[in-house]
């Protein structure tokens, strides 16, 4: 399949780049010849409406804002500003296709549509990476050999769901919950749509779903991929907007299910908010995860994975291994390579296939991470970042860097920066390790380096985290459950626990 | 003094708090009159807990908390099973209780005993055995081992409604801590006095002390503490006021509690199931 030969293509290259690549030198990484992927495969509208009821539909507040490319700043289309009268438009509409249409449709052909729109994103793949990452701004290495895979994938394994809920719980009835309202973040746009729509139709609910306001245009991509698969109007309704068209759906009274991804701030706000009522919630939150190199651990690949753990993504990673704990002993080693290896890290246009980390997606992100890392030079902590490679002059883009020796209760290894800043502590023992990466309100992920498997196995169950990554770090498959524990929110999505959020059990 | 009616002149019992293994009086030094049912006649005078008694009582699980749970799953199974042992020794002092402060007939109320033990029972086969029906190994298209487990959510705050059936009390709490779990339990108003011999059941079946913490006391006002205490994971009301479902989970958003119902089954998976987190761990495979 095209999904496995990527991800395992992607791997191959990991092994490859821990070994003699790592002596990239400084010249040979300024002489690399930019090789851009055409941007001719995209057609950009000047403007998008609604997509519901299988329509593409006005908005009512005859509103519209700009929506930008990151990497150069320029307007790239205009998007309908959905207001409570769209909203509740969207979710009756929602509400009637489950009545009417979706409830009484089987599972076989729920499977089947869940299949067309797997296969139409594949068809369409290449086009959608390259739209992902100019509406984004994360590189197309990451759009092409990460998201876009993934995104089929996910419609792919849920397809497979629906005419076989009864094997997900044995011995158990299950129903849909009716309409569900969900609200994505901007950092994996489509991915996160995925992640959100074909759980929930694949159990037989309708959806409406707000898009994050930077970064819309691949999920009104999906809507004509949903259209052209010929999936009944209304079962899936997506709106364009910002926070308070997010407000307006999370609160409408007619929806019964409501899935959030982002902040943590936002998700105990809609946990309030939505406290008196009956709607199931999930919600998946912030992180600060830990990631911990063990003196016995294959450096040399560590040092990949943490790379990868942090600056994948830009940072913009709810998971990202932003608190590198490094045993004592190995640490000063661990630094230098790391350092090494950052020189030989490419800033620049996404578009370009040799870019390892693209454009910030806001001017807002940008300059929070630039606030968070002159607090951090304020605090204590050695600050670093490659010399080499120079910024674009456009669009929003910020160097890779760490902070080495800071003190657990500094801002940086407590706030969520969201952003490639790495934070580098010490420790002793396994024991301390387990302690300082606990150290948090968080709980979303953690990282493992250490060839020891018995020691493996003890930090791992002694972690406070949905997601443990041994000897690796951000893998992510549509069969596997990902979720937090503590602030890191609540409910899973992926593999057979992420049906549940979406059932109700009899 | 439970028993003061007694036609002898017996020796009756104070009835105490359950904190960290320890029978306590509230440290406020409150007091509340339990009557025989129907009647003015004190039964006995319970402790009215306080806020700073639930915060000893939440230490004192937090602090048993990863010890529990780092009990094989079949220790935990021989202790709950140990505690359906006491509770049937303790049958008549439970049925006595019942038909004296809640004027349950002494059919009905041997009848709730003895489902109690079933429940017992029931989550004592249950501990080593949910993890398989909830774990899973995946199947991801990378070279990845990837499997996925429960582990217990961490401190449980079990909250009584005015008046919860004793078994259903006993078989929820039981679920919470087959898997690992600790609890800070306000013992529902009705019920209250059950709490005497309910401790002395856990404090003689080789449960680690913390691991269950009974308090009595006004719901009403310990509630909002327990709700919103920052070392509690998550909630379980065993009452249907919507209010009070609503003020919980507003509470418990601060910390992002698991505000969970009971189990609709006395006797059923789902009363553990929503006391659990699942983790995934990842590995590469090769040489």
């Amino acid at each position: 399949m095209k999904t496995e030969t990527a991800k395992q293509g992607r791997e191959t290259m990991t092994k490859k780049s821990t070994g003699k690549n790592l002596d990239l030198s400084k010249e040979f990484h300024q002489h690399y010849a930019p090789s851009l992927e055409s941007r001719e495969i995209v057609k950009i509208a000047e403007r998008y409406e609604l997509f519901i009821g299988g329509r593409w539909v006005k908005p009512q507040t005859k509103e519209y804002f700009p929506t930008l490319n990151p990497a150069t700043g320029e307007v790239l289309s205009q998007l309908a500003r959905a207001g409570a009268a769209d909203v509740d438009l969207a979710v009756k509409t929602a509400r009637q296709a489950y009545t009417k249409v979706w409830s009484k449709t089987s599972g076989r052909d729920r499977s089947r549509y869940l299949f067309r729109i797997a296969r139409l994103i594949q068809e369409r793949s290449r086009e959608l990476a390259v739209l992902e990452t100019i509406d984004n701004g994360k590189p197309i290495k990451e759009t092409r050999d990460v998201d876009l895979p993934l995104v089929a994938a996910h419609f792919f394994y849920n397809a497979g769901w629906a005419d076989k809920l009864e094997y997900a719980f044995p011995g158990k009835k299950v129903a849909p919950l009716g309409v569900a309202a969900q609200v994505i973040p901007w950092n994996f746009p489509l991915l996160m749509a995925a992640w959100k729509i074909a759980p929930a139709l694949a159990t037989g609910n309708t959806v409406v779903l707000k898009a994050a306001e930077t970064t819309s245009l691949t999920a009104l991509a999906l809507a004509e991929i949903c259209a052209q698969a010929g999936l009944p109007d209304g079962v899936v309704n997506i709106i364009t907007g910002a926070g308070e068209t997010g407000a307006a759906l999370v609160n409408h009274p007619d929806v019964n299910k409501v899935a959030f991804t982002g902040s943590t701030e936002v998700g105990k706000i809609i946990a309030r908010a939505i406290a008196p009522t009956k709607k199931r919630l999930t919600l998946e939150l912030g992180g600060k995860s830990a990631h911990m190199i063990f003196a016995d651990a294959a450096i040399d690949q560590a040092v990949e994975g943490i790379i990868n753990g942090i600056y994948f993504n830009q940072g913009h990673v709810c998971c990202a291994g932003s608190r590198l704990l490094v045993e004592e002993s190995v640490a000063d080693e661990v630094v230098r390579k790391l350092k090494k290896r950052m020189e030989s890290i490419r800033v620049g246009n996404p578009l370009d296939k040799n870019t390892d980390i693209g454009a910030i997606n806001s001017q807002g992100e940008l300059e929070k991470i630039k606030k968070l890392v002159a607090i951090g030079k304020q605090e204590e902590g050695e600050f670093f970042e490659p010399a080499s490679g120079t910024l674009p002059s456009k669009g929003y883009f910020h160097k890779p860097c760490f902070f080495n020796r800071v003190a657990s209760s500094s801002t940086l290894n407590r706030v969520e920066i969201f952003g490639p800043v790495l934070t580098i502590t010490t420790f002793r023992t396994p024991e301390e390790a387990i302690s300082k990466a606990n150290d948090t309100p968080y709980g979303l992920a953690a990282g493992i380096w250490s060839e020891k498997g018995s020691k493996i196995h003890q930090v791992a169950s002694a972690l406070k985290a949905g997601v443990v990554w041994a000897n690796t770090y951000n893998k992510f498959d549509p069969t596997s459950p990902f979720g937090g524990y503590n602030e890191s929110g609540f409910g899973r999505e992926g593999g057979r626990h992420g049906l549940f959020p979406y059932l109700e059990v009899k | 003094m439970s028993g003061l009616n007694g036609s002898q002149l017996a020796v009756p019992k104070t009835i105490k708090m359950y904190i960290d293994g320890a029978f306590v009086r509230s440290e406020s030094g409150r007091s509340y009159p339990v009557y025989v049912k129907g009647t003015k006649q004190l039964y006995a005078n319970l402790c009215r807990g306080s806020r700073k008694d639930v915060r000893a009582a939440v230490t004192a699980a937090q602090e048993a908390q990863p010890g529990w749970s780092g009990r094989s799953a079949y220790n935990r199974g021989q202790i709950l099973y140990r505690m359906a042992e006491m509770t049937e020794s303790k049958r008549s002092e439970f049925v006595e209780l019942m038909t004296e402060t809640m004027g349950t007939t002494k059919a009905a109320a041997a009848s709730s005993v003895t489902r109690a033990i079933d429940a017992l029972v029931y989550f004592a086969g249950f501990a080593d055995k949910y993890h398989q029906v909830l774990g899973s190994e995946n199947p991801v298209s990378s070279p990845h081992y990837n499997f996925t487990c429960s582990e217990p959510v961490g401190v449980v705050g079990l909250l009584g409604g005015d008046t919860v059936d004793f078994d259903v009390w006993v078989g929820q709490l039981a679920a919470i801590i087959c898997s690992g779990n600790t609890v800070v339990a306000l013992m529902p108003e009705l019920e209250s006095a059950l709490l005497a011999p309910l401790s002395e059941v856990l404090a003689t079946s080789d449960l680690p002390k913390g691991v269950v913490n009974l308090l009595s006391g006004e719901l009403d006002e310990l509630r909002a503490v327990v709700a919103s205490h920052m070392e509690i994971q998550s909630l379980c009301y065993m009452g249907d006021d919507s209010k009070v479902w609503s003020e919980l989970k507003v509470l418990g958003a601060e910390n992002m509690k698991r505000v969970v119902a009971p189990g609709r089954e006395t006797m059923g998976l789902e009363s553990i199931s929503g006391f659990l987190e699942f983790k995934t761990v990842w590995h590469p495979i090769g040489t």
